[in-house]
């Protein structure tokens, strides 16, 4: 099971003694390194000054791991000694990638493929919903996504114990997804308050040049705190590795299932494609949608965006395993292979279809592909995730070309052909990319200590994964839909005609995007 | 004096241009230009969305002549502009009843 870790709590439990098998040499060493540090400064320079070697600190460490094994719920000084500095410089690494997925990549993905006159409306919304969701993030969202106590409901969303950040500092951690291993709870929030920031700047390509900003930003607020911050509770919050055995109930709704989501498939992309549906839907058409020509103002712009969401993706992906180690480099290099796949399948069915590969339909198959891979990219061997990248293509563009125009609903820049589509794909297909016998990593069985592989069921996988995007698609589509009606008859959604017509740059802004 | 007004393909300006300044054509206007004639347009394809664009963008050349080089002009453009395939584009003349040279006031074909 996976997924970013839940914070460990910090009240302090006894000490478990049960014996160690360790999983890897890797691991074994991380534990050993740990310990040795807790085995005070004393010991760890006597076996310097013995050897006068590095590897025969590491030696003796795994010795004395061996002898003592794992620690069952650490105390918060026990856990001190189990973090790593590369998981740590990972984590950072990875929050920086993510933001930068948001600002410049989506702002101008999403800005190359709006009209001149609507530019700098979509720059602004996607800076200024970064902006606000870092603010709301810090303020209750990380506590209600990621703490289950002082909550009525705790398997549907967390208190407000670290609400304003309170009980968190330099000396807290949260934990990985393995046992005794931790990373500094500011590094966990950081990360986490990327995927807060991206999530609501997603949305607004289903209405883009046609809302108004003032409610958009007040959307942004509740719509994180009703439907982003629970469902990524749901799908992400649990005791941690350490925690879970003595406490096997506490965790997330979804998480509780045995959902597989390893970076944020249904908390990211089914979340925010279903929302741009429904705000597409009760925003309305754009004026003229249909009589007038509306093709994107700058391509260009359209492959850098996406080109910088495809490098972002790495902390994204490779990031959501909390730990710098060979499961990262499997996220990592899926994210490569899965996107290409779904790159060249786009473009090999726009061939077949219109005789023509097109730049736009080939980056649109590389975010399809990476939204896709977004669930799995932990659990999949790297020659399933291309079977994935060829699937997310496939299903996406026939949401994107055909349906959509179809039956005529105006989701200007594809976010539910794309994200909720490709989300979906992604999330039922993890359930069969996921399996050991396709090469998969399965799920850890948390609930003993140490952990142990689970007996994986693809079947029954399979079920979990559809009732999970049922979920997520219900949840996030009625408080989506409460939000969009509630606005739209108090403050109202929409510009005047005139001011649409005009374009969002000048009628909310003010400025132009270009003056030449 | 005759005011010549061509619409020509745009990748034929820098041709056109050396044509007539070769028999002593002073100076024109350029102005990028969309339009339509018998040419068709392209149609292009964004995610499904298939947009008919019905004009085509063209270089459109203004420029006053005395009347005696305006034949010669005629057909410098015309040799130059042309390829043989239709969205060639067209000429049309035109008499011009006075012409002023601002700076120094002069007019008529001095003012040229």
């Amino acid at each position: 099971m996976s997924a970013p870790a839940a914070t460990c709590r910090m009240g302090s439990k006894s000490k478990g003694t049960q014996g160690m098998i360790a999983k890897g040499a890797t691991r074994a060493v991380a534990l050993g390194t740990a310990l040795t540090a807790l085995m005070g400064s004393v010991a760890a320079r006597a076996a310097e000054a013995a050897t006068g070697a590095a590897e025969a600190v590491a030696e003796v460490a795994v010795a004395a791991t061996i002898a003592e094994g794992p620690i069952k719920a650490p105390t918060v000084e026990q856990m001190a000694g189990m973090v790593d500095k590369g998981d740590t410089t990972w984590m950072l690494i990875s929050s920086a990638l993510v933001l930068m997925m948001s600002i410049p990549a989506l702002a101008l993905f999403y800005g190359g493929l709006v009209r001149t006159k609507n530019m700098l409306s979509v720059l602004m919304q996607v800076f200024m919903i970064v902006s606000v969701a870092a603010l709301v993030w810090v303020g209750w969202g990380y506590s209600i996504a990621f703490t289950s106590t002082g909550t009525p409901f705790p398997a549907l969303f967390g208190g407000l114990d670290k609400a304003f950040l309170a009980n968190v500092n330099a000396g807290t951690f949260a934990a990985t997804f393995s046992n005794n291993v931790y990373i500094p709870e500011y590094a966990f929030v950081v990360f986490q308050m990327t995927f807060a920031c991206i999530t609501p700047a997603l949305i607004v390509g289903a209405f883009a040049e046609r809302v108004k900003f003032a409610p958009l930003m007040i959307f942004t607020v509740l719509w994180l705190t009703f439907a982003y911050f629970p469902i990524a509770h749901q799908v992400w919050y649990w005791a941690g590795p350490d925690f879970l055995p003595d406490a096997p109930t506490d965790a997330g709704l979804l998480w509780g299932w045995g959902a597989l989501d390893f970076a944020g498939g249904t908390v990211v992309h089914i979340n925010a494609g279903i929302a741009g549906l429904i705000g597409c839907l009760i925003v309305g058409k754009r004026v003229g949608f249909g009589k007038e020509a509306t093709p994107p103002h700058s391509l260009t712009m359209t492959m850098i965006g996406a080109s910088l969401l495809w490098v972002g993706w790495f902390g994204f992906n490779a990031g959501s395993n909390l730990e710098a180690n060979g499961l990262a480099a499997l996220a990592f290099v899926n994210t490569l292979v899965a996107t290409a796949a779904a790159a060249v399948a786009w473009c090999l069915i726009e061939q077949f279809h219109h005789g023509k590969p097109s730049l736009l339909g080939a980056v649109t198959g590389a975010v399809a592909g990476l939204v896709a891979i977004t669930p799995a990219s932990g659990f999949a061997a790297p020659m399933a995730a291309i079977l994935l990248g060829f699937a997310a293509s496939g299903f996406c563009y026939l949401f994107v070309a055909v349906v959509k125009n179809k039956l005529g609903y105006d989701d200007t820049l594809d976010v539910f052909g794309v994200h909720g589509i490709g989300g979906i794909v992604g999330a039922i297909g993890t359930a069969i990319v996921a399996d050991p016998a396709l090469g998969g990593q399965g799920f850890y069985d948390y609930t003993v200590f140490p952990a142990v592989p689970g007996t994986y069921d693809m079947a029954g996988q399979l079920v979990t994964q559809i009732k999970a995007v049922g979920w997520t698609v219900m949840w996030t589509g009625i408080v989506s839909a409460i939000l969009f009606y509630g606005l739209k008859l108090t403050m109202g959604l929409r510009p005047s005609e005139e001011g649409e017509r005009e374009g969002l740059d000048l009628t909310d802004h003010g400025e132009r995007a270009y003056n030449y | 004096m005759r005011l010549i007004i061509a619409i020509i393909k745009p990748f034929k300006l820098d041709e056109v241009r050396e044509a007539l300044t070769g028999i002593g054509v002073s100076g024109m206007t350029v102005t990028e230009v969309k339009g339509f004639g018998r040419q068709k347009g392209q149609t292009e394809i964004y995610r499904g969305a298939e947009y008919a664009t019905n004009m085509v963008p063209k270089v459109k050349i203004e420029l006053v002549c005395d009347a005696a080089l305006a034949p010669r002009a005629v057909e410098a453009i015309q040799q130059a502009a042309g390829t043989g395939n239709i969205g060639d584009g067209k000429i049309f003349v035109l008499d011009v009843a006075e012409a002023t040279r601002i700076r120094t006031g002069e007019t008529g074909e001095a003012a040229l």
